[in-house]
């Protein structure tokens, strides 16, 4: 038996989450076959080190696939496979339940850490817990948080093989995409975020102070749900267990005290700046830095500095 | 068209979980219970399909023990018609869960089922799919726009780095995200109401169908804490750690 990898769609060569789940499929220590779809280009995918075959299945409704084909086409696979694994990106969260339904069987989402053939770590609680959840032995089907994992190097020879995909179903059609952003970043995925909380004070005052922080620094805007709450900000960008979860390389807390589900929410971040007049608020305790000051004096400053160096 | 709503009472977000002392699962004892916020969504949207006269009637259900039924008769106060209490243990994993409410779907011939994309508590985005695959229906997962025409549903679905729309024929399952829209607040004389609704009984082990989980949990430990952080004194001194430091600014 074997380990059956979905590479993400890549509008070139490979993604790199693709190559982090296939570190993490060499966990069980059989070989490790791709399945790649659509216009994905499968000689690209055959370099990622310690593939054994790649599978691509070539058909117009895979270009921009629905779960519902994907999960189809993945369980007519899974008879010869021992495991299916995926990064846990927008299509495996999608598709693999399914899969694991249509085999009668359970899903491990999002795993951070592989313990043995069956057991797995995977944060709960928006990542306030850690837990360890044992899977029935037999099918695995999982996603795995692909950052947790080195990635494969590009220097293997994997053959390749084009499959056949099942007939179309037609039920459910994309009809649109759209990236996020325009000017900022997406929110889930931004670089840096500068997040504000009920401290600002009104929708005015949120605007005025943390737009030309984002600005400077090219980030998303977050917001507390007690901003949110009292409207200084839109709901879609409210951060935490109960909005977007987020780990960018800085996450600048701004006039936000720190409630457990938001703080829970921005755990994973690299770094997190805290700039706060209360120095007891939680989220002084959690920041890398922390700056005890007014918000309305310092943040200005801060986009002062910025701009000085910037233009120095 | 009827709708079912699926709701799972939560531990509420205010609250810091811990493990239990000798480190087998989530210490919920006494602690504050909530709809899932995502699960809210699903039920405002769906009260307002009903209200615009495009469906016809939202039933809500839930599955646990008897305390659920608190979680419902909120449901009931905010819009739901009737609810079904699934009486089941406390351990159902997403699939069990899949598995009784494709009975709930096919028993009550529903049109659409909705639920929250997620759990706040297990965070495994399942259910949805998994009901989906076992009725064969399509599905829309993480929806932040909906619309009804005829048999066919127009959504928006957050996806990574976007959006997608798409077009699905009804029957489907869709799950809410937290743009769909603002879930209104119960009101109290409406709560009072439903302390006397009769909320029907469904005994799920008599059903016939497999819940024995397929995932056990087997220990819950608190993360590893962050390193501690230090306080710097001006802005200045900030920008400095930040750049040469953390070496996260340019």
């Amino acid at each position: 038996m074997s380990v059956l990898v979905l590479a993400d769609i890549a509008a070139s060569g490979v993604a790199l989450a693709t190559r982090q789940a296939v570190s993490a499929a060499q966990h069980w220590g059989q070989p490790v076959d791709l399945l790649v779809l659509g216009g994905t280009d499968a000689a690209a995918h055959a370099q990622i080190a310690g593939v054994r075959r790649v599978l691509h299945a070539d058909a117009p409704q895979l270009a921009q696939p629905v779960a519902e084909e994907v999960a189809r086409l993945l369980n007519g696979l899974a008879g010869d496979y021992a495991v299916i694994l995926a990064a846990h990106g927008s299509l495996a969260r999608n598709a693999l339940p399914r899969v694991a339904a249509l085999r009668d069987v359970g899903m491990v989402s999002e795993a951070v850490g592989l313990l043995g053939p069956n057991s797995y770590q995977r944060p709960i609680y928006a990542g306030n817990l850690l837990a360890t959840v044992d899977n029935r032995p037999g099918l695995q089907i999982l996603t795995v948080r692909a950052s947790r994992f080195e990635a494969a190097a590009l220097d293997g020879q994997a053959e390749c093989a084009a499959i056949a995909a099942p007939a179309a179903d037609g039920r459910s059609r994309l009809t649109g995409q759209k990236t996020a952003g325009g000017e900022r970043p997406e929110l889930g995925s931004a670089r840096v975020v500068v997040s504000g909380g009920r401290s600002l004070g009104s929708a005015e005052r949120f605007h005025a102070c943390l737009t030309p922080l984002a600005d400077r620094l090219g980030a998303a805007i977050g917001a507390t749900r007690a901003a949110v709450d009292s409207g200084y900000a839109p709901n879609e960008w409210q951060v935490g267990q109960t909005g977007t979860v987020v780990a960018p390389d800085l996450y600048i807390a701004v006039g936000l005290s720190g409630a457990l589900q938001h703080t829970a929410g921005i755990k994973d971040s690299r770094v997190i700046v805290a700039i706060n007049q209360d120095p007891e608020a939680p989220i002084m305790q959690l920041a890398d830095y922390s700056l005890v000051a007014d918000i309305f004096d310092a943040v200005p400053e801060l986009v002062r500095h910025l701009q000085t160096e910037a233009t120095a | 068209m009827r709708i079912i709503v699926s709701i799972k009472r939560v531990v509420d977000h205010n609250v810091q979980v811990r493990p239990r002392s000798d480190g087998s699962d989530v210490d919920t004892s006494g602690v504050r219970m909530v709809i899932n916020p995502f699960d809210e969504n699903a039920l405002e949207e769906a009260v307002r399909l009903r209200e615009r006269g495009i469906a016809s009637e939202v039933v809500v259900v839930s599955f646990g023990d008897a305390t659920v039924q608190e979680s419902l008769r909120q449901a009931i106060a905010l819009g739901a018609n009737r609810a079904i209490w699934g009486q089941a243990p406390a351990a159902l994993d997403q699939l069990a869960v899949a598995k009784l409410l494709r009975h709930v779907a096919q028993r009550e011939e529903a049109s659409l089922v909705m639920l929250g994309k997620q759990a706040i508590d297990e965070d495994a985005g399942q259910t949805a799919q998994m009901l989906a695959a076992l009725l064969d229906w399509p599905q829309a997962v993480a929806v932040s726009e909906l619309a009804v025409d005829g048999d066919t549903l127009y959504v928006t679905r957050e996806v990574d780095g976007g959006s997608e729309s798409l077009e699905i024929r009804l029957p489907a399952v869709v799950s809410a995200d937290l743009r769909l829209n603002a879930p209104r607040f119960v009101k109290l004389p409406d709560l009072m109401k439903a302390k006397r609704q009769t909320i029907e009984t469904l005994d799920c082990a008599a059903l016939g169908i497999d819940l024995s989980p397929r995932l056990q949990r087997a220990r819950v430990e608190t993360p590893p804490p962050r390193p501690a952080g230090q306080r710097v004194g001006s802005v200045a001194e900030l920008i400095a750690k930040l750049r040469n430091d953390a070496q996260v600014i340019a």
